[in-house]
């Protein structure tokens, strides 16, 4: 007789069957499953409405088993606003690019932090505009060569990368805000308690929250998937620090 | 005794990317060079025995790829 068999681990139910477009290896793929995963934890994949972005994730609505809205580029933090004030019931995401958050959509992303909008933002830096052919994003990495930065970003030209959490951990509607990273088991398991922690501060409406992912772009970057998680840690990590930026006294004291 | 352990890959979700490989403690996983999915990637699969369903590999699947098994060897105690 075979032995008994318990199961350690399934796709998660919150995703759909849909294969993703996602190049292999890229890290957008880790981040959707941790959402997928948080989602279908707390039982509210159900009441969950999520807002997809201009970027590679574009398609998201395609994967997950959730309702979506799509928002035009940078404009996913006013649209996911007026859904969840609407719908003040159910669970409102937002996962946006670099180059959608910190660039075209800068704007949405600030006023909704600072009116403390009870959404949650998944926020995924991969220091380029992956969708276009790697562009220089305001995230990309001093004399970091992209497409548009080809000999490597100037910074006394083009400026000095952009530290959101940084920045967004300052406002006070904001009740959690940190940063964390995708290139490691232990990593992807500290990413996955704060995106948790990020959605259990919106259904206890405890503010703003969000999530910064340091994520990898293999095709953009010239790289393997394994190189590019080393380079995560040993270029982006340097540059954007992993921490918690803002943890508000209410949501210390949640036990997850 | 480790704990054994086996894995399922979906033909219809990998993309070969590798990660897994470099991320399973036991070194077991490799792409299978003799196989394409439909989408003509080499799948990653075991190659050897040694896994103890740890689940590593599908904590770094970008593509949720991977159903995780572990043999149970003795009956749990009860509880209390
Ligand atoms: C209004 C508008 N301007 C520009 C574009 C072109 N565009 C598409 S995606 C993108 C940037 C995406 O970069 P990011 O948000 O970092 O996402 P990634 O693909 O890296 O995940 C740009 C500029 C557009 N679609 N719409
Ligand atoms: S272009 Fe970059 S970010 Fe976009 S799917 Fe490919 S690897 Fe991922
Ligand atoms: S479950 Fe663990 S030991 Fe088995 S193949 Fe995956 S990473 Fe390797
Ligand atoms: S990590 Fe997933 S997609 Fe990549 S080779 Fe392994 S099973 Fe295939
Ligand atoms: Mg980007």
């Amino acid at each position: 007789m075979a032995a008994p068999e318990s199961l350690v681990y399934e796709r998660p139910e919150s995703f759909t069957e849909t294969p993703t477009h996602y190049c292999p290896g890229c890290t957008h793929g880790v981040a959707h499953r941790l959402v997928a995963e948080v989602l279908e934890e707390m039982g509210v994949t159900n009441r969950t409405i999520g807002v997809a972005p201009v970027g590679c994730a574009v398609f998201a609505y395609n994967y997950f088993d959730t309702d979506f809205v799509e928002a035009p580029h940078g404009r996913a933090p006013a649209m996911a606003t007026g859904v969840k004030r609407v719908l003040p019931d159910r669970v409102v995401f937002t996962y946006q690019g670099d180059g959608d958050l910190a660039s075209i959509g800068m704007g949405e992303i600030v006023h909704a932090a600072a009116r403390g909008e009870n959404i949650t933002v998944i926020f995924i830096n991969n220091a380029n505009f992956g969708m276009t052919g790697g562009q220089m994003a305001p995230t990309t990495l001093p004399g970091m060569k992209t497409t548009s930065s080809p000999n490597g970003r100037d910074v006394e030209s083009q400026g000095y990368p952009i530290r959101m959490s940084e920045m967004i951990s300052t406002l006070d509607g904001v009740g959690y805000c940190v940063r964390r990273s995708l290139h490691d088991p232990k990593n992807i398991r500290l990413a996955k308690k704060a995106i948790r922690t990020a959605f259990e501060t919106q259904v206890r409406g405890l503010g703003f929250s969000m999530v910064e992912l340091l994520s990898t772009c293999p095709t953009n970057w010239g790289m393997t998937p394994v190189n590019s998680l080393k380079f995560v840690e040993e270029h982006m990590i340097p540059a954007y620090p992993l921490g918690d930026y803002k943890v508000s006294e209410a949501i210390k004291q949640v036990k997850i | 005794m480790p704990a054994k352990g086996w894995i399922e890959v979906s033909d219809l979700y990998c993309k070969g990317c590798e990660l897994c490989i470099s991320a399973c403690p036991q070194e077991v996983m490799e792409l299978d060079m003799s196989r394409l999915t439909p989408k003509g990637y080499h799948p990653a699969h075991t190659f050897k025995d040694g896994c103890t369903g740890c689940a590593i590999c599908a904590l770094v699947c970008p593509d949720a790829a991977i159903t995780v098994y572990r043999e149970v060897t003795k009956a749990v105690p009860a509880a209390g």
